[in-house]
């Protein structure tokens, strides 16, 4: 199979939302491909032989590790979780391999009114290195609908794993993500989250536990939220060995929607370190931004802090640029822009650049 | 090319400026001057069409068109443009953003950006990660890259070393020195008129203005004998009844 072979699986109505959910239909930049429409598998392939990638429901029967991992972070954390998921991707980094290029994942709901439910597996290697982009989104058609997806994450020592997440729905779309991720010695665990299309809610509150020494956890999040939206989105960090760190930080802007911005860090273990932030800016007097930081721990040696703002775009940067030019309405889009700030999500300059532009083509059509 | 005719500008419950008038001819820049608090910067924001600069009587006209009413973008595109005294810090915006939306031509930009010592400056966030200097110095490459007929400078000069004075006055004079081009600077140190040339000069006090001069021989008299000098002149011409 050449490049650019899940194109065929893409139809011409899907194309502008999957691409602005992270999808290259080229595949030139990724090193693996896999694409669910609401239950369906339709595509998952992998261009490196250091990257396994296939629909979870073929893995837990061929894969030993997909069984043996499957459920294993929510137990961990005596969680519950829902059973009735069908389908969702398995994906395994091997030892020691540096993934270059990113691995793309999308679930996309297609038809009107599905309840779309994934149970996804990720598994990193010890010493391996992995950018992973999932986008979730929804054709125009289902204006209606439901997702659910639940992924475990399992960073085995000194390994990396960088997960962005973009969500690109509709209107009248529930979302509910459930994540764990599991972090060994030294694993690095980066997750991004993006939304800025408009959605009826979404509620979220992924969590990482760092039992392994020196790792480290970091959530970033850009969220845009237009009116009649909620964003009910956290996260939360588990510090449960020496020297391991955690750093949250969230940029919201309400646009009229209603945003509650959690974020929870749990030292269980002496000479930790966290840090919370969250930003916020309203757009409207008819938006609401709640910011909750929580931080708790029973022992000395911790070192936690959080820092929390909430304002508007003041008139002074505004008529600012004006003054060079600019409309109203262009100066508050780039105020904007600067505001939901790229930069936070770690990316390297390739990922960046692609995320950014993204960006701004949904926020030029926000504006 | 600007003309002001008989205005009065009120600020918050305030009258700040009074009957104010004043002609700048295109080739022709000309300086303000008067103690702080006077209303300077009031007569630029108030030319610009900032908010709270309520205009309560007389016309601001642009080259034939009365500007009162519109938008501070509309005045921007009939070729007013001000460098800010105290510029707003703006987290997340580059100046080079606005350098694009100002220039499509990028050679343009990385040339006065070195000239101007700010090519380390570009990415970064305008205003926030700039020292005082630094933003004077930002304020005058976008003013140029905006390329205004009218230029409206709020003391370019305030708080930037000698080198750079010098540095910004020269790319100042080679920019007014284009035909058609004309400013309305505010000064308090006097620097700027070493590299400049401005053939008028005017004095505001409390509000009105006075006493219109060469600039140069202005600044020489009030350096010597202050403002007061200004004041008991109003005061000789009868200004206090």
């Amino acid at each position: 199979m050449s490049k650019g072979e899940i194109a065929k699986h893409i139809e011409a109505q899907e194309k502008e939302t999957l691409a602005s959910s992270g999808m290259d239909a080229s595949e030139e930049t990724r090193s693996a491909s896999f694409l669910q429409k609401d239950n369906r598998v339709f595509f998952s392939r992998s261009l490196s032989s250091d990257v396994e990638i296939l629909d979870i429901r073929e893995a837990l029967e061929k894969i030993p590790a997909a069984k043996e991992n499957y459920g294993r972070a929510f137990k961990a954390l005596n969680r519950e979780y829902p059973q009735d998921t069908e389908g969702g991707y398995f994906i395994r980094i091997k030892k020691d391999a540096v993934v270059q290029m990113p691995i793309q994942a999308c679930l996309f709901l297609k038809s009107q009114g599905f309840k779309q439910k994934v149970h996804n597996v990720v598994i990193v290697e010890e010493g391996a290195k992995v950018y992973l982009i999932t986008g979730c989104s929804a054709s125009t058609a289902a204006k209606e609908g439901f997702h659910l997806g639940i992924s475990e994450f399992f960073i085995h020592k000194g390994a990396y794993l960088n997960f962005t997440m973009i969500h690109s729905w509709q209107e009248e779309v529930s979302v509910k993500p459930m994540s764990i991720a599991l972090l060994d010695e030294g694993a690095v665990y980066v997750s991004n989250y993006i939304c800025m299309r408009p959605v009826k809610e979404i509620i979220m509150y992924p969590t990482a536990v760092l039992s392994g020494e020196r790792s480290r956890a970091s959530f970033n999040s850009l969220v845009l939220s237009h009116p009649n939206c909620l964003h009910d989105i956290g996260s939360r960090a588990i510090l449960r060995a020496k020297n391991t760190q955690a750093e949250m930080t969230a940029r919201a802007v309400s646009m009229g929607g209603n945003v509650i911005s959690r974020g929870h860090i749990k030292a269980e273990s002496p000479l930790v370190k966290g840090h919370l932030e969250c930003r916020g800016l309203m757009l409207s007097e008819k938006g609401h931004i709640y910011a909750i930081p929580e931080m708790e721990t029973d022992f000395r040696d911790v070192d936690l802090s959080h820092e929390a703002a909430i304002g508007k775009i003041s008139k002074d940067e505004i008529e600012y640029l004006c003054a060079r030019g600019f409309s109203q309405n262009e100066a508050q889009s780039i105020i904007v822009r600067g505001f939901m700030d790229v930069n936070i999500l770690g990316l390297p300059e390739m990922l960046r650049k692609e995320i950014s532009q993204i960006e701004e083509q949904t926020l030029k059509g926000s504006f | 090319m600007l003309e002001i005719i008989n205005l009065s500008v009120q600020v918050g419950k305030k009258m700040i400026l009074r009957d104010i008038n004043l002609v700048i001819r295109k080739d022709v820049p000309a300086v303000l001057f008067g103690p702080n608090g006077s209303g300077k910067s009031t007569l630029l924001k108030a030319i610009m069409g900032f908010s709270g600069y309520e205009v309560k009587k007389g016309d601001i006209v642009f080259n034939g068109k009365k500007i009162n009413d519109l938008p501070i973008e509309k005045r921007v595109s009939l070729g007013l443009g001000i460098m800010f005294q105290n510029p707003p810090k703006i987290t997340g915006v580059k100046l080079v953003q606005i350098a694009r939306f100002l220039s499509q031509d990028e050679q343009k930009i990385q040339e006065l950006a070195g000239r101007l010592s700010l090519r380390n400056h570009l990415d970064r966030d305008i205003n926030a990660e700039f020292s005082g200097g630094e933003m004077k110095r930002s304020e005058l490459f976008q003013i140029i890259m905006q390329d205004p007929q009218m230029l409206l400078l709020d003391e370019p000069e305030s708080g930037v070393d000698l080198e750079n004075i010098s540095i910004m006055g020269k790319a100042l004079n080679d920019y007014l020195k284009k035909p058609g081009k004309s400013a309305l600077m505010i000064t308090h140190t006097g620097y700027i008129l070493d590299y400049v040339k401005a053939d008028n000069g005017c004095v505001m006090i409390d509000g009105e203005l006075w006493c219109v001069g060469k600039p140069k021989e202005m600044f020489e008299s009030i350096r010597k004998n202050g403002y007061g000098k200004c004041k008991e002149c109003l005061h000789v011409q009868g200004r206090d009844s």
